[in-house]
């Protein structure tokens, strides 16, 4: 086996990766709190891309400095697609609270196919080239061969990330708040937790992580274009369930594991098979261990 | 007042979100920014009475009340000709003359038009069993579709059978294939089933496209034959004709089939299913069989209408069976209303027609799909007209009843 | 007596009336393609070209005096859909097509055009068996089929690079696919040996693996299959990994957008395209129409569905429209100045006069290397 193929690989998977456990963390911490499969997630991410890119565009056009594009362009797609959960929230799942299971899926895919339309009709149908922001780094010189500066951005942007998310959902009294109602609702209730604002926080959190991997994914590849969010949600979906879903560290070792199986399923057998071994890996884990592996076996109740 | 004042500031709030998507415009070609303030502010109008009407929608649902309610007088002359058998036996008598007569009183493109529309009736019906009265989410309904389409024109092009010896093959090649992905999501229930049927969908989609030596892969199969006629040579009219009456019969007959169906034992066992299922297994139904049913049932129909799919364009890629064809036949079923048969029918020929006859309306297709889907979640999650389910009353305690109090008398 | 003068009055004025009404009588060019959705921006620029070609007769007061109306039916690039816009436009007696744009939806459509005896000429679709079956004697194109373009790249490659080994990729679409496979056949008969050919996810989250793969596979160069959204993305991340190998795509990949997207990454990229005529007064003509009525650089397929336009004006100016042999008659032997060059149709209804060139990024730019089949 060659050795320097293998790592070659295995860094590319990671930088993929990297991606999806950004947005499967999303999907992990809406299913965790409500049992919700957020259908719309995907479109959340491809907001954040849109957004950064139409915010970096007309910030390049009026002369802003290069070295602060990037940065208050992502931040303004990290805040706007905060608010785009936040909306989404309270439009299409808070009025379904207690409604049958399947009303809010379907209300959720309803929303998913909205948003794509929405951005569709609003800009264009095109792939839109997304502005060279980042510089050259010097110090990676030495490793170019498997890391550029976009690879390195994602793996330390989404580890900063999670670790943040991490020490937030430790730490602080939110973040036990959001452990405590994703637990058990009723018991949060009691204990004087507002249920409401742990779940906006809980769609605020996970859009802006999704945001985040939206705005990196766009300076990494260059363009973005309104149909982007469906095969993304539906892979970091899969790495969701991969590693557990409702599970925080499932999620990240999820999207990581499969990044890592479509990167050595594309170098050693065929790009062919990549999505189909992603969707395979999501059925059979649903029949065979729907609880992932990090997950806990939940008792059906009553 | 406060609810001008909320509906005002949901506004503003809505005006400052789709500020980035829709007040800016690049044009990388001149390296201009266009602001599009003109959109937010009417977009900001719009929901400024969408949010208001949305708050008096939730002040109605609250109350009990419906969101639109008939006027007394319509809704009593309607009980009145429901009610009435003759009226209603000579109206569907109506309805299917005109249906009959179609092909002669339209155009060409109406007749096929028609043809499209009635073969998503077929498709909406046959996801009706699966989601409408067993309750199981299907998200990955077209992949059956895709069987019945391509089982007739890979078996017409490799063993040369005919249009009619391949529509039962085809309706049980997708039975099949609903069993065989039935008997492993038994266990699943709500979202996970939902997700595995979109990815079992994705799976049959991306075979076909990748299987190029057997499928022909993105090429699709083109020179399908159309349905013969004891070997009669028509041209391309009659055929269309043709067609239109056969997907009229096949339609009649779901529709039979359908309704016979959901007051049947097996019928009234999915719809328990679709309530309860603890509850359901509790009162001695077999939900393995009851599950199964539905799945083999629901995709059989999707095989039939994919094998005259086939036949009626004559030419089939992998293109036709993405997701959001998935999407927009459970639209049909969620706006029509779940185990509606007649609710379905409707919904699928204003979804069909609509885009078709409002041509400015269908750039907004999908968009509005979406958004009607969210809207009958919230508003009305029975869809158009509710699944009507058949009551019984035993009137024999009554009568014994009555009959005791007259001889206690 | 009384009666009939009035009587006759109303007629003769009925059919006075009846005939200016016939003299007035539109010609109506049916365009099918997709107009809205995910691929609109395939079938736009064609709807954007009828449209200018036929104002600017129109305000030269038509054919005859006949003004043209366009009908744009919208497929959608969906087989399904497409069926039903051919039959709408059968429908509305339209007089020609120009259209349908995708190859599929050609394919459902050409049977319902035939048996209305419809001339339609599609801008650019390009899968061979469209006119190479000889099922569709109505039907033409402006645009070189995939095996064509895969005729002229595969000689350049083998002739003028003397590539060895061949990595091939593509979008897994019809025309992607197509043109990869062709090359390949051709490739493989000049006795260079395929190194890798396999699909790329266009929606893929990222390329990095197959990039690597291409690496270690060490092609003399890549044949890519497929659209500029893809090939962009490809070339980028090509360059990024310090893949310095040639590229080469077909006609999907030439435009003005892949420039945009790849920057200086797209340097010594190879794209076959018809022969460079942009110094053609059509061309200019065309390009400055566009750029009056829309303010933008026209867009995928714009040309071509400009010179069917003209092709079959010109041949309806020629005939009158009414006699579909005539019109195929002499849309096939009467030679058009478009901005392709001077094209008619052969008998299989490819279009003849066409050239096509390798082209090269040099500077940031496409650059017509000498080496063109013409085709006939």
């Amino acid at each position: 086996m060659d050795i320097q193929f293998f790592i070659e690989l295995f860094f590319g998977g990671l930088t993929r990766g990297s991606i999806y456990a950004l947005i499967a963390l999303g999907y992990t911490l809406v299913y965790g709190i409500i049992e919700l499969i957020n259908f719309a997630h995907g479109e959340i991410y491809m907001l954040g891309a849109f957004t950064a890119l139409l915010v970096a565009g007309a910030l390049g056009i009026y002369g802003f400095p290069a070295g602060g594009i990037l940065i208050v362009a992502a931040l303004v797609a990290i805040v706007w697609c905060a608010a785009y959960g936040y909306t989404l929230e309270k439009v299409a799942y808070k009025p379904l609270r207690g409604a049958p299971r399947l009303s809010p899926l379907i209300s959720a895919i309803g929303m998913s196919i909205f948003l794509q339309n929405y951005v569709l009709l609003a800009q264009t149908s095109d792939f839109v080239p997304f502005p060279r922001l980042l510089p050259e780094m010097e110090f990676l010189a030495w490793v170019d061969y498997i890391m550029g500066p976009s690879d390195f951005l994602i793996l330390t942007a989404s580890a900063i990330s999670m670790g943040a998310l991490w020490l937030f959902i430790r730490h602080t009294r939110m973040g036990k708040a959001m452990r405590a109602t994703a637990q058990n609702r009723k018991m949060a209730l009691l204990l004087g937790i507002n249920a409401d604002r742990i779940i906006s926080l809980t769609f605020i959190i996970g859009s802006a992580l999704a945001a985040l991997g939206g705005v990196l994914i766009a300076s990494h590849m260059g363009q973005v274009n309104f149909g982007i969010g469906f095969i993304a949600g539906m892979k970091a979906f899969t790495a969701a369930v991969l590693g557990g879903i409702g599970s925080i560290p499932g999620a990240m070792v999820g999207g990581l594991v499969l990044g890592l199986a479509e990167s050595f399923t594309t170098g050693y057998f065929s790009g062919n098979y990549e999505d189909i071994l992603a969707f395979a890996i999501l059925i059979l884990i649903l029949l065979f261990r729907p609880d992932g592996i990090l997950g806990k076996a939940k008792v059906q109740k009553v | 007042m406060p609810a001008i004042a909320k509906a005002f500031l949901t506004a503003i709030w809505f005006m400052i979100l789709t500020l980035p998507v829709m007040g800016i415009k690049l044009n990388l070609l001149e390296n201009r920014v266009n602001w599009k303030f003109d959109r937010i502010l009417w977009l900001g109008v719009a929901v400024f009475f969408l949010a208001m009407l949305w708050n008096w929608c939730f002040a109605r649902k609250a109350r009990g009340l419906p969101i639109l309610a008939m006027p007394e007088s319509i809704r009593a002359s309607l009980d009145k000709v429901s009610g009435n058998t003759g009226l209603k036996r000579t109206f569907l008598v109506l309805l299917l003359a005109i249906l009959v007569a179609m092909p002669w009183l339209g155009s060409f493109y109406q007749t096929n038009i028609m043809i499209s529309a009635m073969l998503y009736i077929m498709l909406a019906l046959g996801l009706n069993i699966v989601v409408g009265l067993a309750g199981q989410l299907v998200l990955g309904y077209v992949a059956f579709y895709a069987v019945g389409a391509y089982g007739y024109a890979l078996l017409n092009q490799y063993f040369g059978l005919g249009f009619w010896a391949c529509l039962p093959l085809g309706g049980l090649l997708a039975a099949l294939f609903g069993l065989g992905l039935g008997f492993p999501v038994l266990r699943l229930r709500g979202d996970y089933l939902a997700i595995v049927t979109l990815g079992f969908g994705e799976i049959v989609r991306l075979a076909m496209l990748n299987w190029t030596s057997l499928t022909g892969g993105p090429r699709g199969i083109s020179d399908i034959p159309r349905p013969g006629f004891f070997n009669m040579e028509m041209d391309l009219n009659q055929a269309t004709d043709y067609i239109y009456y056969l997907v009229l019969i096949a339609v009649i007959i779901t529709v039979i089939v359908i309704s016979r169906l959901k007051n049947s034992r097996v019928g009234l066992a999915l719809q328990a299913l679709r309530e309860d299922e603890v509850a359901c297994e509790a009162m001695g139904v077999d939900i393995t069989r009851a599950k199964l049913s539905a799945f083999a049932l629901g995709s059989c129909w999707a095989g039939f209408a994919g094998v005259i799919f086939a036949a009626k364009t004559t030419f089939i890629n992998p293109s036709s069976f993405t997701f959001m064809e998935s999407a927009m036949i459970l639209s049909m079923v969620v706006l029509g209303g779940m185990g509606s048969i007649s609710g379905v029918i409707i919904a699928a020929i204003i979804l069909i027609m609509a885009p078709e006859y409002l041509r400015a309306f269908s750039e907004y297709r999908m968009l509005i799909f979406g958004a009607i889907m969210v809207i009958m979640m919230i508003f009305r999650p029975q869809g158009l007209i509710s699944g009507e389910r058949r009551n019984y009353r035993i009137t024999a305690l009554a009568e014994r009843d009555a009959r005791a109090a007259r001889e206690g008398n | 007596m009384k009666k009939i003068i009035p009587a006759s009055l109303a007629l003769a004025c009925f059919i006075m009336c009846g005939a200016g009404a016939n003299a007035a009588e539109p010609i109506r060019i049916g365009v099918q393609g997709a107009h809205s959705g995910d691929l609109a921006s395939y079938g736009v620029p064609s709807l954007n070209a009828v449209k200018i070609v036929v104002d600017e007769i129109n305000a030269k007061g038509g054919l005859d005096g006949r003004m043209i109306e366009v009908i744009a039916q919208d497929d959608q690039c969906k087989p399904e859909m497409a069926t039903s816009a051919a039959t709408r436009l059968i429908s509305d007696k339209v007089s020609a097509v120009v259209g349908p744009i995708c190859s599929g939806p050609t394919t459902a459509s050409l049977p319902l055009f035939q048996n209305a005896s419809l001339i339609s000429i599609s801008p650019t679709a390009t899968t061979p068996a469209l006119t190479e079956s000889g099922k569709n004697p109505l039907f033409m194109r402006t645009v070189a089929k995939d095996n064509a373009q895969a005729r002229l790249t595969s000689d350049f490659m083998l002739n003028k690079l003397k590539a060895k080994k061949i990595a091939y990729l593509h979008d897994n679409g019809d025309y992607g696919k197509g043109f990869a496979d062709f090359n390949r056949e051709l490739m493989e008969k000049g006795g260079a040996e395929t190194v890798l050919f396999e699909a790329v996810t266009p929606d893929a989250v990222d390329f990095t693996a197959v990039v690597r793969k291409l690496r270690r596979a060490k092609p003399d160069i890549i044949v890519f299959g497929g659209y500029q959204p893809v090939a962009s993305k490809l070339v980028q991340q090509m360059r990024r990994d310090r893949l310095d190998t040639p590229f080469l795509g077909p006609d999907g990949v030439k435009d003005e957008t892949f420039l945009k997207m790849t920057g200086k990454d797209s340097e010594g990229v190879y794209a076959s395209y018809p022969k460079d005529t942009t110094t053609l007064p059509e061309y200019k003509k065309a390009h400055e129409a566009h750029l009056k009525a829309y303010g933008a650089e026209p867009g995928f397929g714009y040309y071509n569905a400009y010179a069917a336009t003209q092709a079959l004006l010109d041949a309806i100016a020629k005939t009158g429209g009414q006699d579909t042999e005539k019109l195929n008659q002499a849309l096939r032997e009467n030679f058009v100045e478009t901005p392709l060059g001077k094209i008619r149709f052969n008998d299989k209804g490819d279009a003849a006069g066409m050239a096509l060139s390798i082209y090269q990024v040099k500077d940031g730019k496409f650059v017509e290397l000498d080496h063109s089949l013409i085709l006939d």
